[in-house]
C-alpha cells in the first residue's frame, strides 16, 4: 500500500478551509478598521478570558462523538438562574460567583441528565436533537424565570423583580460582581489589561480535559465515540458513558455562562442565553475544527479569529458603507454559514471516505493483478 | 482442561451436534454456509441472539462441568474468547489501546479516590508491556502503536487475536474465518501462531473454507452440513477431496435429480456481457468479473457468503458503486444509475427485501405496482390530455389479484400492507413487483433466504414459469447449491470476488464445491 504522507494541497485547502476564510477577512478588515494595535489587542485578550471556558465545555461531547452540543445552552440557562438567586441574595465580588457556580451545578446536571437520556434515544441525531432541547428547554426557562419567581420561589429584592410583584426584570445587574474575577489580578503591560485569575482557570480547565483524556472514563469516551458497538461489545457502558460526557459539558457551560455574564456586567434575562451555543460552537469551528474532532488548540485560535473579525468588521464596515449594524449582521450571518459549512464538509468527507475504497479496486484492476 | 462436550437437541438448526475437543488440541469446523457453524459458536459464546430467540438445549461441559453463558461476557470469565469475521475494533485507537479495551490497567489518584473508579488514570506503561507480551504469545510482528486506521487488513487480524491473547483466564479461542482477510503469508504467519498457541496449552477452535489450511494446522476435523455433524475424524485421516465431498454431498434421500436438461441454447445470442466488472459492496466485494450471460437461459451465481456473488447484481443494477463496462441487447449500460438499468428493461429482486425491496406500509397493490407506474408510466389514466396523470385503481387491483392467485401469496385483500406478512409471502411480493415491470431480463439474489420449504418450491417454480413462458432471461444468485442445481440452466461460481468456473447444472455437487473453495482469499 502507498499511503505515504504526502503534502497534499487540495486537502490542506479542504480541511482548514474555515479558518484560512478568517484569516483573509481579519487580514483585509484591519487595515479598513483604522485600529490601533494596542486597543485590538486589549479587546481579543479580554474576550478571549470571557469565552473560552465556555468553548473548552464543547470539547468533552466531540471526544464521546456526540457531535456539537448544542445543548450546552441549557448549561448557560442552569447559570443563569443561579446568578438571578445571587443577585437576589445580594451577594457579592467573587464569593457571589463561587455561590453562583455551585448552585448551578444540581441545575446543570439534572438538565444534562435529561438532555443525555434523550440524546440515547436518538443515536445519530445528537445536534438536532440539542438544537431543538433549547427551545423547549428555553419555554421552560421563562416559566420558571416569568411566573414561578416571585410567587413560588421567594424574590426578595424589588430591584429584581418585576414592577407587578412575580417575575424578573428584563435585565439583571450583575455591577456588583462586574469584572470582579478579571480585575482581581490584571497587570496591564503596554496598556493591554491581562484577567489573570481568568487565564488561570481556563488553563486548571485545560489541564483537566488533557487529564480527563487519560482516564479510564476518558478512554471509555473515545471508545464510544469512534465505535458504539465495538465499545458495548468490550463491555463498556455506552449509554451511561454519554449522559455523563453531555453532564459534564452542561456543567462546565454553565460555569462558562457565569464567567462570561459576570465580565459583561449585566445581562438579558430572557435572551442572554439564546445564541449562546451557536457563537461558541461557529467559534470552536472557525478554529478548524470539525464534528468529531476538536482540539484545545482550535479553541484558542477559534476564539482569537473569530473575535478578531468581530472587533475589526463593524469599524470596517463603518469605513466602507457608513453603518455599522454590518457588523452584527456580519456576525449572524457569518455564524451560521460556518456551522452550514462544517456539516456539509463532514458529509463530503465521509462519502469520499467510501468511494475511496472503489477506486482502489478500479486502481487494482487498472494494475493488472487481483488486489492481495 | 478435561475436554468439551455439547450436545444440541430439537432445534431444526442444529440437530445433535456432539464433539470434544481436548486441551492445547486444534479442531477445524468447515462446512457449507448455513451449516450451523455459527449458530453452534454463538451458542457456545452464550451470544444474546440465541437467548432472545429461545435459547437451545443440550448442555455445554467444560472441564467435565455443565456451564450455561447467558451474555458473551459469561463466556469471556469461563476463559472463552471468540475472534469474529468482522472486525470489531475501535479505528482511531493504537493496537495496543484495542488490545487492552476496557481492561486497561488502571493508577489511582486523589480525583479517583472521590468520585470513583472509572476517573483513574491509565497506566500506560503497563499497558505498553501487557500488549507487548499478548504480540509475543502470537510470534508476529505488528506495531502496537500504531493506530488500527492505518494498518493494512491482516496486523488488524492479529490485533483482534492478541487481544484474545491477553486476557489471562484463556483456554479457548474461537476463530471465525481469520484467514478470510490475509495474504497468502499472514495467513502463513497466523497458522503457525496458532500452532503456538496450542503448545501452550490453549484449544482453539478454527473455522474456515480454506480447507489446505485445516489439514496444516489442525488435529481433528468436524465438517457440518444441514445442521449435522456428518465427519468428526483426525485430520491425519482425511484429504481435501474426502471434505470437500463431505460439506456439500447430499444424503440419498433428501438429493434431488437436478432439472432435466434443457433442449441445447449454447447457440443462443448473448444478451448481456459483463467485462471487468469491480463492484465495492462492503462484505461483497467483486474483482474484475467477466461474464456472459444467453437469451432465455436461467444462470445461476453461486459461491461462498462474502466472496462477492451478492456484489455482481447490485453493481450491475447500480446500488453499489462500480465500474467496468455492461452491456445489455447491444447497448451498454451505464453503471451506478438504477434508473437506466430499469428504463433499459432490466429488473431487479433484492436480497434484501425489506430494505430495498418493499414499501413496507402500503397496500400490496402498490407495492406491486409502484415501480411499474413510476418507472413505465403503466396503470396511468391520461386526463386533461396527457397534463395530469390519474392513478388507474382499477389496473393495479387486477394486476395485483393475478399475481396473488399465481403465486399463491396469502394475504387478506390486495388492500393489506405489506408489513403484515411472512417473509414468504413478502418474497412473492417482490418478485410479482418485478413481474409487474415485465422485464426482458431479471436479476433475483437470494430468492429463497429465510423462507421455508414450501414456499421456496412455489418461488422457484415461479421464476421458472416465468422464464418459459414469457422467454425472460434470468440470472438468480444463491447461496444454496441444491436450489440453484434444480432451476438454473448453468451455474457460475463465484470465489475470491472473481468467476472460478461456469458448469452446466446437472454436473455433480462435488465439482462446485470444489470451485466454491479454489480462489477464496
Amino acid at each position: 500500500m502507498k499511503m505515504k504522507k504526502s503534502f497534499n494541497g487540495f486537502d490542506f485547502l479542504q480541511n482548514n478551509l474555515v479558518p484560512l476564510m478568517f484569516i483573509i477577512i481579519c487580514v483585509i478588515c484591519y487595515p479598513l478598521a483604522d485600529l490601533s494595535p494596542g486597543h485590538l489587542l486589549n479587546e481579543i485578550v479580554n474576550r478571549m478570558g470571557r469565552n473560552i471556558f465556555l468553548i473548552l465545555s464543547l470539547l468533552i461531547p466531540i471526544m464521546a462523538g456526540m457531535g456539537l452540543n448544542f445543548g450546552m445552552t441549557l448549561g448557560a440557562m442552569a447559570g443563569q438562574i443561579a446568578l438571578i438567586f445571587v443577585t437576589d441574595w445580594q451577594i457579592w465580588g467573587i464569593p457571589g460567583v463561587v455561590l453562583a457556580m455551585l448552585l448551578s451545578i444540581p441545575l446543570s446536571v439534572l438538565l444534562g441528565l435529561m438532555c443525555g437520556k434523550l440524546m440515547n434515544m436518538a443515536k445519530g441525531r445528537e445536534m438536532i436533537l440539542g438544537y431543538m432541547m433549547n427551545y423547549f428547554v428555553g419555554g421552560l426557562y421563562q416559566l420558571v424565570v416569568l411566573f414561578l419567581m416571585g410567587s413560588v420561589i421567594p424574590i426578595i429584592h424589588a430591584s429584581v423583580r418585576l414592577p407587578r410583584g412575580f417575575g424578573i426584570r428584563t435585565t439583571v445587574n450583575l455591577t456588583s460582581m462586574r469584572q470582579c474575577l478579571d480585575n482581581l489580578i490584571a497587570p496591564r503591560p503596554y496598556g493591554v489589561k491581562i484577567p489573570v485569575l481568568n487565564f488561570i482557570i481556563i488553563a486548571v480547565l485545560c489541564l483537566f480535559i488533557i487529564w480527563f483524556r487519560r482516564t479510564k472514563l476518558g478512554q471509555d469516551m473515545r471508545a464510544v465515540g469512534q465505535d458504539m458497538e465495538v465499545a458495548r461489545a468490550a463491555g463498556i457502558n455506552v449509554d451511561r458513558t454519554r449522559i455523563i460526557s453531555i453532564i459534564i459539558s452542561t456543567v462546565f457551560a454553565g460555569f462558562g455562562q457565569i464567567i462570561y455574564l459576570q465580565n459583561l456586567g449585566n445581562f438579558a434575562t430572557y435572551t442572554a442565553h439564546t445564541q449562546t451555543g451557536m457563537f461558541c460552537i461557529a467559534a470552536l469551528l472557525v478554529g478548524g475544527a470539525s464534528v468529531e474532532k476538536a482540539s484545545i488548540g482550535n479553541v484558542f485560535l477559534g476564539v482569537i479569529l473569530f473575535h478578531t473579525m468581530f472587533i475589526v468588521a463593524p469599524r470596517a464596515g463603518i469605513a466602507i458603507t457608513g453603518d455599522a449594524m454590518i457588523g452584527e449582521y456580519f456576525r449572524v450571518f457569518v455564524s451560521y454559514g460556518v456551522i452550514t459549512l462544517a456539516l456539509v464538509m463532514y458529509e463530503i468527507k465521509k462519502r469520499r471516505a467510501k468511494s475511496q475504497g472503489g477506486a482502489l479496486l478500479a486502481q487494482a484492476q487498472k494494475e493488472g493483478g487481483v488486489q492481495a | 482442561m478435561r475436554g468439551i462436550k455439547k450436545d444440541f437437541f430439537g432445534n431444526q438448526v442444529l440437530t445433535d451436534i456432539n464433539f470434544t475437543l481436548g486441551a492445547g488440541q486444534v479442531l477445524g469446523l468447515c462446512g457449507e454456509n448455513g451449516a450451523g457453524k455459527s449458530t453452534l459458536m454463538k451458542i457456545l459464546f452464550g451470544m444474546d441472539v440465541i437467548r432472545e430467540t429461545g435459547g437451545y438445549s443440550g448442555d455445554i461441559l467444560i472441564n467435565g462441568e455443565k456451564v450455561t453463558f447467558n451474555t458473551p461476557f459469561d463466556a469471556l470469565t469461563a476463559g472463552i474468547g471468540m475472534v469474529h469475521q468482522e472486525f470489531s475494533l475501535i479505528p482511531g485507537f493504537t493496537a495496543t489501546e484495542n488490545i487492552l479495551l476496557n481492561r486497561e490497567p488502571q493508577k489511582k489518584n486523589v480525583i479517583s479516590e472521590v468520585f470513583g473508579q472509572r476517573l483513574n488514570t491509565l497506566d500506560y506503561k503497563e499497558m505498553d508491556r501487557r500488549a507487548t507480551a499478548a504480540i509475543e504469545k502470537m510470534g508476529v510482528e505488528i506495531d502496537a502503536k500504531m493506530v488500527i486506521s492505518s494498518m493494512p487488513v491482516g496486523h488488524k487480524q492479529f490485533t483482534e487475536i492478541a487481544r484474545e491473547l491477553s486476557k489471562e483466564q484463556l483456554k479457548l479461542l474461537i476463530l471465525d474465518e481469520p484467514t478470510a482477510v490475509l495474504t497468502e503469508k499472514e495467513a502463513e504467519a497466523l497458522l503457525d501462531s496458532i500452532r503456538g498457541m496450542a503448545a501452550r496449552g490453549i484449544s482453539v477452535i478454527f473455522i474456515t473454507h480454506r480447507l489446505h489450511e485445516i489439514l496444516a494446522v489442525c488435529d481433528q476435523v468436524v465438517v457440518m452440513r444441514d445442521g449435522h455433524v456428518v465427519r468428526d475424524v483426525p485430520t491425519s485421516q482425511t484429504s481435501v477431496d474426502d471434505i470437500t465431498r463431505w460439506m456439500v454431498g447430499r444424503d440419498v434421500q433428501s438429493a434431488v435429480t437436478p432439472q432435466e436438461a434443457k433442449a441445447e441454447k449454447a447457440d443462443a445470442r448473448i444478451i448481456m456481457s459483463i467485462k471487468n466488472l469491480w463492484v465495492d459492496m462492503p462484505g461483497e466485494t467483486v474483482r474484475d468479473v467477466s461474464l456472459d450471460v444467453r437469451e432465455g437461459e436461467i444462470l445461476g451465481i453461486g459461491g461462498l457468503a462474502g466472496q462477492g456473488k451478492l456484489g455482481i447484481p447490485n453493481g450491475v443494477m447500480g446500488l453499489y458503486e462500480a465500474g467496468g463496462t455492461v452491456e445489455f441487447d447491444g447497448r451498454s449500460i451505464p453503471l451506478n444509475s438504477p434508473r437506466k438499468c430499469l428504463d433499459s428493461a432490466l429488473a431487479f429482486v433484492s436480497e434484501d427485501r425489506r430494505e430495498v425491496g418493499l414499501l413496507l406500509d402500503e397496500s400490496l397493490e402498490w407495492n406491486v405496482a409502484f415501480s411499474a407506474m413510476q418507472i413505465q408510466n403503466k396503470f396511468l389514466k391520461k386526463m386533461f390530455g396527457g397534463l395530469i396523470k390519474w392513478r388507474d385503481e382499477k389496473a393495479i387491483h387486477d394486476v395485483t389479484q393475478k399475481y396473488i392467485d399465481a403465486l399463491e401469496i396469502k394475504c387478506t385483500s390486495s388492500k393489506q400492507n405489506a408489513r403484515e406478512l411472512s417473509g414468504g409471502n413478502q418474497q412473492k411480493v417482490c418478485l410479482a413487483k418485478a413481474f409487474a415491470l415485465e422485464p426482458k431480463f431479471l436479476f433475483v439474489s437470494e430468492p429463497t433466504r429465510g423462507i421455508d420449504v414450501g414456499a421456496k418450491a412455489l418461488v422457484l417454480d415461479a421464476l421458472k414459469q416465468f422464464n418459459r413462458e414469457s422467454g425472460v432471461t434470468v440470472v438468480m444468485i444463491s447461496s444454496e447449491l441444491e436450489e440453484l442445481r434444480q432451476t438454473c440452466d448453468r451455474i457460475a461460481i463465484i470465489s475470491g470476488g472473481q468467476v472460478a468456473g461456469i458448469r452446466p447444472a446437472t454436473d455433480p455437487s462435488e465439482s462446485f464445491g470444489a470451485l466454491m473453495v479454489s480462489k477464496v482469499i
